[in-house]
């Protein structure tokens, strides 16, 4: 393939930033794919499956995250973030900080020998939702892309302390570089592409829902965890109280969301779909588990996804009730106590397990980010589009166009079709910046 | 070829201890060199390591090596690399094979090391027997038609020709109706902000109507398309008037039509039983009647009562028009109402006038009333709204803000099961409305104005003709449907053909517009490469022993065979993916496929069923 001259920013290598990466390299165009964490695959990388196919979300993802690494036209910058943005569409000149790794990437193959003699042990697996631990020279997950470990500046004893140097030894491929400096790049390029994603809501301040107080209340992404058969229990749904088998399964909607209190009294779009397939894939996963889903609204509303829920209730036995709940308590056994609502009359029953459906809110870097990049946030902290009916794509800054859900709240498919939208408009700021010269 | 001398190269991965920690790798690599044709046998801590690669060039020329294996992680990701190596050495890339050790071995039998270790020969002995059949290929290039056809000119349509025109590309936007703008023509606002539906379309029509690169055919359709991604020939008809034309692409944004609930809550019995699209038509003509109070019926044909699905936006159309009445009921009147037209029409008679029964209702409901009953101000008309409802779909920012705005207002929303659904009937000319109340627990009633029914958009008329035309599938909802619906939301799985819009499914403006760009991304792919290439993994059909049944026609998931003028079938190859659906259901055995030959299969099954000797 041809390369052009031209190239794009793309922020954030979730589900929706490799779309745009790819269809851009596609076209002959050099893509630089800026990621902050040292993996590119975002949140879907996270997640069990996907619904309403119950498809392996890494097993689909993990081709595009391989397709993206590898294709000659794509440029993937982990571990990085943009610090400026200068000029206008059609030229810009971006500054881009790439934080030191300590592992030559184009050494290390991935193969984990420093990860097994690491003696730094214990520390909190963020990716995992700390339900296990790491050591400080780690890989950031199984199918992380690329393949390469990372050291923790924050716990490496040779590091902090100049001692240690373990993982140095026995790498056969001598890839630990403990003198790795960051580094400031600059890219020229036509246009940006922002598809930074979200953070999700921690429910620990909110008291009603008992999170951080009963252990047998979890959010809906350490259940993803926990049901993964790459995750901390390898698949297996275990109470964090006593590891026992949950026999029933509560699942709380609107966690933080449709809630003017938390500050985000959006619908966050997902967490009716993803408690639906959470609650059918308990059911693969314990035979005869019993399940509830205390809802507001059941949001089942785009492709297939009313007939998923039909398919729930009538072949997995999920039980619907429409009802704001919350956590009152716990048994002495640790199960927790829902309170819940039925024709006016307040009910309370206890469950095993209960799954609080968090809500997703702005990525926490975003203010930092727009500041930037010089464009503007909305009311809540999502990216603003600039006009919301034709121009759903485009920031408030000409040549700077938003793809996923750092724009607001939406799937995976639509995440992926904003991901191409992006970068046909990035696409026609190449174009356009070519003619005229 | 075939009667050149085979000789194999085989690299053996440990992947560090990924491999070499469960499978005894030295014993593997003895083994290989026992296999025949096997000439070179050597392991690597990582082929794909620079040291590893530079190991298969200098081997593939040292040992005059003619086919090469890797056994190591995934051809997933690495099987790209390897025959990228291959070739760098001069040897043509089909005649690299993959076999799998870890991902499909080592770590999936981590408990078993002895069995995992005899597992490893096996799949080498199998990879072995393969590539000994392996034979060089070539990719055919295929050189494409820079330009596109849009089918549907509403905003997804409109969308997407604006992209593709503006990534440089001359586009025909082919809109059978006499006008741009398709189902949005139809409304009175949209629910962004409330703007004007007109007013919205009219920027996006101007700039399609300016812009160089597009060539507007109103009045036309499509009428046939054949060919292949990069070369379809299609014929537009304009008016009668058949013109040929080539098009590299083809992008599908034929949109939608509300669902008409014949026999449902009394449609058709009353002029003011009317369906949410009826009722913006009549707002957008000014023709709405003097009422005191209206009811919208959410899911009306829809989740389960006709059609299965739910369509997204109906919940959120009525919310905007509940708002715009609570707000803003006065200035909506018809123009008859207001008085501006001093005849006194047929439509007048029509509307309901206060009456006495209608103020006793009033002070009914107030004794029990669910919904805030305080008015908005004194200015407000005291009009009653009431949105039946199963769940409300006011998804994501906007639609939920616009929700709790409603439920500040006077409308009253009131929750409805499939089990209790309200029953519509008129009595003495008047519209009467039974329903079940979920919170109180009791059956109750009102005498609306009007009775708004939300019902699901459905697929055009027109949807089956052009899946047969384009050979793309629609599923069972009736809409068009996409390669993936998570990962490949706008392309069909035939390349060179792409969807947007509602012609997909319920979607609403902004969903569209998206969904149109992002197709326009696609679809921009092969006209910008300029040329297609696809993988040398095609079928072939042997024409003597073709039958000419079609049978492979219909399970070719890419439309990649049709007859010949001879009756035989051909295969595409610039469309084939060489998924082997038509060889294996050939009944006459005359497909082929080229690199996955029966021969190699079969030497593959025969070679597993192998003792491993050693």
């Amino acid at each position: 393939m041809e390369k052009t001259e031209s190239s794009v920013l793309v922020i954030g290598g979730g589900v929706a930033g490799i779309q745009a990466s790819l269809d851009l390299a596609d076209k002959g165009v050099i893509v630089h794919l800026i990621e902050k964490e040292p993996s590119i695959g975002g949140r879907m990388a996270q997640l069990d499956k996907t619904f309403p196919t119950n498809d392996c979300s890494i097993c689909i993802l993990a081709p595009k995250m391989a397709d993206c690494f590898g294709h000659p036209n794509i440029n993937v910058w982990t571990m990085s973030e943009v610090v400026g943005l200068e000029g206008s569409r059609g030229n810009f000149k971006a500054k881009v900080l790439k934080k030191a790794r300590y592992v030559d990437e184009n050494k290390c193959t991935g193969c984990g020998e420093c990860l097994e003699k690491c003696p730094t042990k214990g520390l909190p697996n963020a990716w995992e939702q700390n339900l296990t631990t790491r050591r400080a020279v780690y890989m950031a997950f199984m199918q992380a892309v690329p393949r390469v470990a990372i050291i923790d500046p924050e716990h490496c004893r040779f590091l902090l302390e100049g001692k240690c140097g373990v993982c140095k030894k026995v790498c056969k491929r001598e890839a630990i570089d403990y003198e790795m400096k960051d580094v400031e790049m600059e890219f020229d390029v036509a246009a940006v592409v922002v598809a930074t994603g979200f953070d999700v809501w921690d429910p620990t301040p909110s008291t009603e829902y008992g999170y951080g107080k009963y252990p047998n209340v979890i959010t809906a992404m350490e259940y993803e965890r926990i049901i993964n058969a790459a995750g901390p229990t390898h698949g297996h749904i275990q109470r964090r109280s006593d590891g026992v088998e949950p026999a029933t399964m509560a699942y709380i909607q609107c966690v933080g969301s449709r809630n003017l209190k938390t500050g985000h009294p959006y619908c966050c779009s997902v967490c009716c779909m993803h408690s639906t397939k959470e609650s059918m894939l308990a059911r693969e996963h314990i035979e005869g588990i019993k399940s509830t889903i205390f809802y507001k609204d059941m949001r089942a509303c785009a492709k297939g996804f009313n007939e998923y829920v039909e398919r729930n209730k009538r072949d997995y036995g999920v039980e619907y009730i429409n009802s704001d709940a919350t956590v009152q308590g716990q048994t002495e056994n640790g199960n927790p106590i829902v309170s819940f609502d039925i024709g006016g009359k307040s009910q309370q029953r206890e469950f095993d397990m209960v799954v609080l459906a968090t809500t997703l809110v702005p990525a926490k870097g975003n203010v930092e980010l727009a500041k930037r990049l010089g464009v503007e946030l909305d009311e809540f902290q999502f990216f603003k589009t600039l006009d919301r009916t034709l121009e759903p794509i485009s920031s408030s800054r000409p040549g700077v166009y938003l793809a996923g859900y750092c724009a607001g709240p939406m799937d995976i498919p639509e995440s992926v079709a904003m991901g191409s939208a992006a970068a046909a408009k990035a696409m026609e700021a190449v174009v356009q910046r070519e003619v005229p010269s | 070829m075939s009667d050149d001398e085979k000789r194999i190269g085989v690299f053996i991965c440990h992947c560090g201890s990924n491999i070499a920690g469960f499978v005894d790798v030295p014993a593997v690599t003895e083994y290989v060199k026992t296999l025949p044709d096997v000439v070179f046998a050597t392991r690597n801590l990582y082929t794909c390591a620079d040291d590893g690669l530079t190991s298969i060039k200098e081997s593939i020329k040292e040992h005059r090596l003619n086919r090469v294996v890797v056994a190591a992680c995934t051809p997933r990701t690495h099987a790209p690399l390897f025959q990228g190596t291959c070739q760098e050495a001069g040897l043509n890339k089909y005649l690299f094979t993959f076999v799998n050790i870890r991902d499909q071995c080592s770590w999936v039998h981590m408990k078993e090391k002895e069995k995992a270790t005899e597992k490893a020969k096996d799949l080498l002995r199998m990879g072995v027997a393969r590539a000994r059949l392996l034979q060089p290929q070539e990719e055919a290039r295929v050189g494409v038609t820079p330009a596109a056809v849009v089918i549907g000119g509403g905003v997804a349509g409109m969308s997407a020709a604006l992209s593709i025109a503006d990534q440089g590309f001359p586009v025909r936007l082919v809109e059978k109706d006499s006008e741009l703008g398709g189902f949005v023509r139809q409304l009175n606002s949209v629910y962004q902000d409330r703007k004007d539906a007109a007013e919205m379309l009219k920027p996006l029509i101007d700039r399609v109507k300016g812009n160089p690169n597009i060539e507007l055919l109103l009045n036309s359709e499509v009428t046939s398309a054949d060919g292949f991604v990069g070369n379809y020939d299609i014929v537009i008809e304009t008016k009668g008037q058949e013109r040929k034309d080539k098009v590299g692409v083809i992008v599908l944004a034929t949109g939608t039509k509300e669902y008409i609930p014949t026999g449902l809550y009394g449609y058709g019995k009353s002029p003011n039983i009317v369906t949410l699209t009826e009722f913006e038509g009549l707002v957008k003509a000014r023709k709405l009647p003097k009422m005191s109070s209206i009811a919208f019926i959410q899911c009306v044909g829809a989740r389960g009562q006709d059609k299965s699905y739910c369509s997204r936006i109906c919940c959120n159309v009525s919310l905007k028009n509940a708002m715009n009445l609570a707000e803003n009921y006065k200035n909506m009147l018809g123009l008859e109402e207001t008085g501006a037209v001093t005849e006194a029409p047929a439509a007048q008679m029509e509307a309901p006038a206060e009456g006495g029964e209608r103020r006793r209702g009033r002070r009914g409901r107030r004794g029990g009333a669910e919904g805030s009953e305080e008015e908005g101000g004194a200015a407000a008309p005291k009009l009653e709204i009431v949105i039946f409802n199963r769940d409300i779909m006011a998804y994501g920012i906007e639609h939920e803000l616009t929700y709790n705005k409603a439920r500040e207002k006077r409308v009253r929303l009131v929750r409805y099961t499939p089990k209790n659904l309200p029953q519509v009937s008129i009595e003495d000319g008047k519209l009467v409305i039974d329903y079940w109340h979920e919170t109180l627990q009791m059956q109750r009633k009102m005498n609306p104005d009007m009775i708004v029914l939300a019902t699901p958009l459905t697929s055009q008329a027109d949807a089956k003709d052009i899946s047969m035309m384009l050979k793309v599938p629609v599923g069972q909802d009736g809409f068009f449907l996409e390669a993936n619906v998570k990962l490949r939301p706008v392309d069909f799985a035939t390349d060179g053909i792409y969807v947007c819009g509602t012609c997909k499914g319920p979607a609403d403006i902004t969903e569209a517009v998206m969904q149109g760009i992002a197709a326009a991304s696609r679809a921009s792919i092969p006209l910008a490469r300029g040329f297609v290439q696809p993988e040398a993994l095609s079928a072939f059909v042997d024409s003597d022993v073709c039958s000419g049944c079609g049978t492979c026609i219909e399970v070719c998931p890419f439309s990649a065979i049709r007859k010949n003028e001879s009756g035989k079938a051909e295969v595409t190859i610039a469309a084939c993916k060489g998924c082997g659906n038509c060889g294996a259901t050939c009944p006459e055995n005359a497909i082929f496929m080229n690199c996955y030959s029966d021969e190699q299969l079969l030497a593959e099954a025969k070679a597993a069923l192998q003792e491993a000797k050693g």
